[in-house]
């Protein structure tokens, strides 16, 4: 499913320019900032998996890019005109409110059957249309809420912990899902998850944020490791990756660390699209 | 063939209960039940400054309302106190500031427990007007937002990010209730007005499919509470406005009833 090496051409010639970078963003808190000097950007075509503890500010982080917030400093630029679909960690639906599927895909902008039908398709859950919103499970919200990011044809995807409560098998599929929607549409995109040390596989690149940017690198490649495909099986190897990461910098050291990492993004990124695409073609 | 008073008062219960129907609707979705009773409560301050400014009771009602809901918007955007706590707060404060004011108003002699349950079989056809025109301005300011109003009712944040001015809307929102209320308080009063909000829309909730099958449905139920509870007060010679609350919530245990059993024929065990 996954297999796109011809497709990687083109997404070369799109990677070039960011979607969407921030600059130096500060967001003061009581006491310790919350967010601190962090540089982000997301080219077309590239999926960044943000990772952090709860309390790291990633959220605060993703509501800045989205516009939601301002930030007390910095800025974010984006490149014209591009749409941010948006995929909320969590959308507490009251059983208070009747709403099918349906109708929830087209609250912000109207669309015809067919249009909502494809994008159900897409996400692999044409059968969902009329079913009530609250009734759903964690896995089928999460694909409808998708559903609707791609109704509104994202160059940028940003996604809030897509696969927290889907069980352990759906979120494998959700994964394959989110990989092949950046293979068929060549958006940039940015996840976020809370696990430190397990990120999607096809991720190109992760940002370890606590308050600051501590590292930044490309997970490793783990379909070749025998004792992780022993482990979860190989599905899991091919849609999961363990990313290990050292930090050069203890936490209590809060002012003023630079990460390091930094420097040496573009290097990563390079090297490591070329892993991808080898691994893609075997 | 019913008194022309009679008449007026039902027409004026059912004019609430429509509007009431597809703004209670929200008001329950969204959880700002306490929303409605604060207005009401503020609403006695309103009468209070009324009379003392000599603007006019309705004039007064209006400005408090929408000074409260104001005042609200702009508390709701620091997040230390949640909404019911700030609720709990304006309400109670307004309704004291009010009954204390009008204490002070040695002049004025105002019967308080009126402007509570109101007076429906007191309607003039003055009021109608008010209620079928400021009626008609709501649901036509409602069924503009519709859409935006529903999108962030379902999740703010993701509206927000879709485009939708989710602070502009909800003031909106908050302003047409502080407008309903304002006409309806000393027209049918406050204990009606809130019962219709919420009540007929907690009813319907059990017959709908979409969102607007049961805002079209609490209006619906609202009218017939109106109709029943003053057929049940004429019939037991009891106080109109309460007879209508108590209809309404008939309705709505029928509904609970039937609604469980619904449930367990559907799945026999």
């Amino acid at each position: 499913m996954t297999a796109a090496g011809s497709k990687a051409g083109p997404r070369d010639e799109h990677r070039r320019r960011p979607l969407i970078a921030a600059r130096g963003i500060g967001v003061a808190g009581r006491g310790a900032p919350i967010l601190e000097k962090v540089d982000i950007e997301i080219a077309a075509g590239e999926i960044v998996t943000l990772v952090g503890p709860n309390g790291a500010g990633k959220t605060t982080l993703a509501r800045i890019l989205l516009g939601l917030d301002k930030p007390d400093l910095g800025v974010v630029e984006r490149a014209d005109a591009i749409v941010v679909g948006y995929v909320p960690q969590r959308l507490g639906i009251d059983a208070v409110l009747p709403l099918t599927v349906d109708r929830f895909l087209t609250l912000a902008r109207r669309a015809d059957r067919r249009t909502v039908d494809a994008a159900l398709d897409e996400v692999g859950a044409r059968e969902l249309g009329r079913r009530a919103l609250h009734e759903l499970s964690g896995g089928e919200l999460q694909r409808t809420l998708l559903a609707r990011a791609l109704l509104r044809k994202p160059d940028l995807l940003i996604l809030d912990e897509p696969v927290q409560g889907v069980d352990f098998s759906g979120q494998f599929e959700l994964y394959e899902l989110i990989a092949r929607i950046r293979d068929e549409r060549g958006c940039g995109m940015l996840l976020i998850s809370h696990d430190l040390h397990l990120v999607m596989a096809a991720t190109d690149r992760v940002v370890c944020l606590n308050r600051h940017i501590c590292c930044a690198g490309h997970p490793e490649d783990v379909s070749r490791d025998p004792a992780y495909v022993a482990l979860f099986g190989p599905r899991a190897a091919r849609d999961l990756a363990v990313y290990h990461h050292e930090h050069d910098h203890r936490h209590d050291l809060h002012g003023g660390v630079v990460p390091i990492a930094a420097d040496h993004r573009h290097e990563h990124d390079h090297r490591h699209d070329h892993d991808q695409h080898d691994r893609r073609r075997v | 063939m019913l008194d022309d008073f009679i008449v007026r008062a039902l027409l004026a219960g059912m004019g609430v209960a429509i509007v009431g129907g597809p703004l209670g609707c929200f008001i329950v979705w969204r959880r700002m039940a306490y929303f409605g009773d604060s207005l009401a409560h503020a609403g006695l301050l309103g009468i209070a400054l009324g009379l003392t400014l000599q603007i006019g009771v309705n004039v007064g009602i209006l400005a408090v309302c929408v000074a409260l809901a104001l005042v609200l918007a702009m508390l709701e955007r620091q997040r230390r106190l949640a909404t019911d706590t700030l609720l709990g707060i304006l309400s109670h404060a307004s309704l004291s500031i009010g009954l204390v004011t009008i204490s002070l108003l040695a002049t004025v002699r105002v019967d308080v427990m009126a402007y509570l349950f109101g007076d429906i079989l007191a309607v003039v056809p003055a009021d109608l007007w008010w209620i079928y025109g400021g009626g008609a301005v709501v649901l036509a300011a409602l069924a503009y937002l519709w859409r935006p109003l529903l999108a962030m009712t379902v999740h703010a944040d993701l509206a927000q990010a879709e485009g939708i001015n989710v602070a502009a809307v909800r003031l909106a929102f908050m302003l047409l209730i502080a407008l309903v209320i304002a006409i309806a308080m000393k027209i049918v009063g406050v204990a009606l007005i809130t019962s219709l909000l919420i009540i007929p829309a907690a009813t319907a909730r059990r017959f709908s499919r979409t969102p607007e099958q049961m805002a079209i449905g609490a209006s619906l139920l609202g009218c017939i509470a109106v109709g029943a509870g003053m057929l049940g007060s004429l019939t037991w010679d009891t106080p109109s406005g309460p007879s209508i609350v108590v209809a309404a919530t008939l309705l709505f245990a029928i509904a609970l009833a039937a609604g469980e059993v619904a449930d367990r024929t559907r799945r026999p065990r």
